[in-house]
């Protein structure tokens, strides 16, 4: 009687192939009953994006991974009679054009035509910017005539104009002319750097601080004079005090200065006579080359060398030649500093919000509208918030806090201009919609039987809160902090309008008190992309330190996001261990 | 005793019928014509039980008939929902429950309660157990220490953890998280023990432990207990309180309710031949 409902299927099954010959019940599942086309479709979907990033990241690695390599250096003798001489660095196929080829003399034409009008031609970087006007020419295959690699054609990096390419004719050391030796070029190089690196010093932070301190005293005297009025007593102690001091300090800058000079004549002794390919000549003082190497002669210990000091450079040095060239220090200093001043502001912003929003407001249609606002927020343009960081941040209140502290600065902006701060208050407001979401997310997602256990315990819904459920969603909200701190970081559109540059006089932090500048504009990796990428004199030098930076920045988007991850892992395991 | 004066309904046989034993040391909680509302909708009606003191006071009854909400009301825990309404008094020796000016985190604090799964609080065993005193603003090492010893004892678990009170209580079996619980509810050493399905989530061993536990801890605790397990209810109570469709049917104490129950929807009930 109990298994009635089974009946009829057995009725069916046993009478099935008495009437029509025909098995009803089929030994294998139906396609579709088992969802094995859906599952294709999911595992392609998922495939697909896997190769899509893949590829992403392989061409980006790979561009940014063979820049610093050292390439060898052709030189070239054209149908023309000219020679060049520079690194291959690629090449291409082109159709050549009617009026191109009208010119061309008689045997060449045969050779395109050979072709179907094709031409294979080679992007030579031939530098000497300074001699060419021009870092990079094209050579079709019809005009080359002879491809020599000469041992004696050398690459420098340096610290103008970019790079040369040619032989060294002959040196001045100490003033006296000297024959061309690779080793004691060497080491005469590496010593007028460190006089170059004497004459930074000497010039930043010396005089800086010298200019600094003549700034303050400036300073003090017009604090006093905007407080006080111009004829009182207390300003004129003040500027008589300040006279003093200023009488002070340009006697050490007149030293310093003299100090200077006299490294800079003993500098100038020391030089090299480069030849270019076509026989022009330049002379350079050592100092000024930042790197040399004879492209033709490299071993692979010397290529790695090469390559390593070149990465080096790039993470531990100031930018060069309109970006092109030399570090991104300050960019990857401003990247970060900003970064983590932005999660230092997002997050008890949007943690306390979210708190608000999910524990203590009155669940209705008020709570709604704020919630959707608030997600709508997340869509908005980043453009946007750029406009609303200058317009409010930077202009009202940085100009607030001008006129209030810093009079006596007037008219130069201290706070009412782009600056470190406005641009991390921004991406704040930016983010803040991602870590109020998941922080909501996180509080919901407190088991209630926990909130429960505190409340009968006779706990307060704050103690309930600060000791119970914090902790538990904790995990949850650093996730959040982690999707806004990887938004933030790479975020370039709303930082141009407040406060990132091309490139910084200073980093925000530095010796003089209160040592975090946050008024200051700062460098962005991003802005620095864009910058070398489609803002320099010339966009095929800077196209290798494009990817190089990419590459960077994304690499530290990835450090920062798995310090975040290691720290909630911690939090995870610490707040929920094996749960029963 | 009193009995209630709602009207008569048609699932209702007959009013309830009180033949609890009687009281000792007199009355811990009295709930006289309480109602209670979701909303429209009553879950509660004209319940009138006085639980006695330093007794085990059961609460039996199919699935949704009220038992958990009755006994969410003697702490307040309601007060979490909104759109909640009552109607009656509870009332303590001193006052009642739901009077105005009573303050619900010092009312909570007379009342231990224990959940139906173990819930203990992603801190160490130590913490977990003195909870109930840090919240209370005591931060004094060795009272916090005393506590958690005597606390740990009395609810027979001080053997299994004293060498690793320092270690996450989240790493605790089961049996041991709920020991946990109820060594967290008494250690405020509060006037009664709320039990809400206490071992519903547990083992027969595990169980039996905390049955144990129970028997031990009467007689110290006013403990009200509410259990889907009859065999529990008959073990551990001494009165029993069986409820249907948010109503108090028959109270009484636990060897009548069980071997000479007074209405015969009582017998269905507990002989299993109910609904």
């Amino acid at each position: 009687m109990h298994d009635t409902p089974l009946q009829p299927a057995r009725g069916a099954a046993a009478q099935a192939p008495a009437t029509s010959g025909r098995r009803l019940l089929r030994l294998t599942a139906d396609l579709s009953a088992t969802g094995e086309p859906a599952l294709w479709a999911l595992g392609g979907a998922l495939a697909f994006g896997v190769i899509l990033i893949a590829g992403f990241l392989f061409m980006i690695s790979l561009n940014g991974i063979v820049t610093f390599w050292p390439k060898p250096i052709e030189r070239v003798e054209l149908a023309s009679g000219q020679v060049i001489a520079g690194e291959p660095t690629r090449a291409g196929r082109y159709r050549v054009g009617q009026d191109v080829l009208a010119k061309l003399s008689g045997e060449q034409r045969a050779m395109v035509q050979a072709q179907d009008g094709y031409a294979d031609r080679t992007l030579y970087k031939t530098a000497n910017f300074d001699l060419y006007g021009d870092d990079f020419r094209w050579v079709s295959d019809y005009e080359r005539k002879n491809v020599t690699a000469p041992n004696d054609f050398y690459l420098f990096e340096r610290q103008q104009w970019g790079t040369f390419v040619g032989r060294i004719k002959h040196l001045a050391i100490d003033g006296k002319p000297a024959a061309f030796d690779y080793r004691l070029m060497q080491r005469e190089q590496s010593a007028a750097r460190k006089r170059f690196a004497q004459i930074r010093q000497i010039e930043r932070g010396d005089i800086g601080a010298v200019n600094y301190q003549l700034d303050q005293q400036r300073l003090a005297i017009r604090k006093a004079v905007l407080r006080h009025g111009e004829d009182s007593p207390q300003a004129k102690a003040v500027a008589a005090r300040a006279q003093s001091r200023i009488a002070e300090l340009n006697k050490t800058f007149a030293g310093l200065q003299e100090r200077l000079k006299e490294i800079r004549a003993h500098d100038q002794r020391y030089k090299a006579t480069l030849e270019e390919v076509g026989g022009r000549t330049v002379d350079l003082e050592l100092s000024q080359i930042v790197r040399f190497y004879p492209a033709n002669e490299l071993s692979m210990i010397d290529k790695i060398g090469i390559y390593l000091s070149r990465w080096w450079e790039f993470l531990s040095s100031e930018p060069r030649e309109a970006n092109t060239q030399g570090g991104v220090l300050p960019a990857i200093f401003g990247t970060v500093a900003m970064t983590l001043l932005m999660v230092v502001f997002v997050a008890p912003f949007g943690v306390i919000t979210a708190l608000y929003l999910r524990e203590y407001a009155r669940q209705g249609r008020l709570t709604s509208i704020v919630r959707i606002s608030v997600n709508n927020l997340a869509g908005v343009p980043s453009i946007v918030y750029g406009v609303f960081g200058l317009g409010f941040f930077a202009y009202t209140l940085g100009g607030g806090i001008d006129a209030l502290f810093y009079p006596e600065r007037l008219p130069n902006p201290t706070f009412g201009t782009g600056g470190v701060l406005w641009a991390s208050l921004t991406l704040a407001l930016l983010t803040v919609p991602v870590v109020i979401v998941a922080t909501e997310e996180a509080l919901a997602a407190v088991p209630r039987s926990m909130r429960e256990g505190s409340l009968a315990c006779g706990a307060s819904k704050w103690q309930t809160i600060r000791n119970v459920v914090l902790p538990k969603a904790l995990p949850g909200i650093m996730t959040g902090m982690i999707l806004a701190m990887a938004r933030g970081a790479g975020e370039v559109a709303p930082l141009m309008l407040v406060g990132v540059v091309k490139l910084a006089p200073a980093l925000p932090v530095d010796g003089f008190f209160p040592f975090l500048h946050l008024e200051r504009s700062f460098m962005h990796l991003g802005f620095h992309i864009f910058d070398v990428g489609f803002q320099s004199r010339n966009s095929e030098a800077g196209k290798p330190m494009v990817f190089v930076t990419t590459l960077l920045l994304l690499a530290l988007i990835v450090a920062m996001n798995a310090g975040a991850i290691y720290i909630r892992n911690r939090l995870k395991r610490k707040y929920s261990g094996p749960q029963f | 005793m009193s009995t209630a004066t709602a009207a008569p309904q048609e699932h209702r046989s007959a009013e309830t019928a009180y033949h609890i034993k009687a009281g000792t040391e007199g009355i811990a909680l009295d709930i006289r014509d309480f109602n209670l509302w979701y909303g429209k909708s009553q879950a509660l009606f004209d319940i009138n039980m006085p639980v006695q003191k330093g007794l085990v006071t059961a609460l039996i009854g199919p699935s949704g008939c009220g038992k958990s909400t009755l006994l969410r009301c003697l702490n307040r825990m309601n007060d979490l929902i909104d759109e909640l309404r009552i109607a009656g008094e509870i009332r303590t020796a001193q006052f009642d429950i739901y009077g105005p000016g009573v303050d619900v985190i010092a009312l909570r604090k007379r009342m231990g309660m224990v959940f139906q799964k173990p819930n203990p609080f992603a801190m160490s065993i130590f913490d977990n157990v003195v909870y109930p005193l840090r919240v209370d603003g005591i931060g004094n090492r060795a009272i916090l220490e005393e506590t958690c010893e005597r606390a740990l004892r009395a609810a027979a678990l001080w053997d299994e953890v004293k060498d690793r009170l320092k270690d996450s209580a989240l790493g605790l079996s089961g049996g041991q998280q709920q020991r946990l619980c109820i060594a967290r509810g008494i250690a405020s050493d509060p006037e009664v023990l709320l039990m809400d399905e206490p071992c519903s989530a547990l083992d027969p061993i595990a169980t039996a432990k905390i049955e144990d536990l129970i028997h031990q801890l009467s007689g110290h605790y006013t403990i009200v207990i509410v259990t889907h397990n009859m065999q529990q209810a008959a073990r551990v109570s001494d009165n029993v309180g069986f409820m249907y469709l948010g109503r108090l049917i028959e109270y009484g104490d636990t060897d009548t309710v069980f071997v000479n129950p007074k209405l015969t929807q009582t017998s269905d009930y507990i002989t299993g031949r109910f609904g």
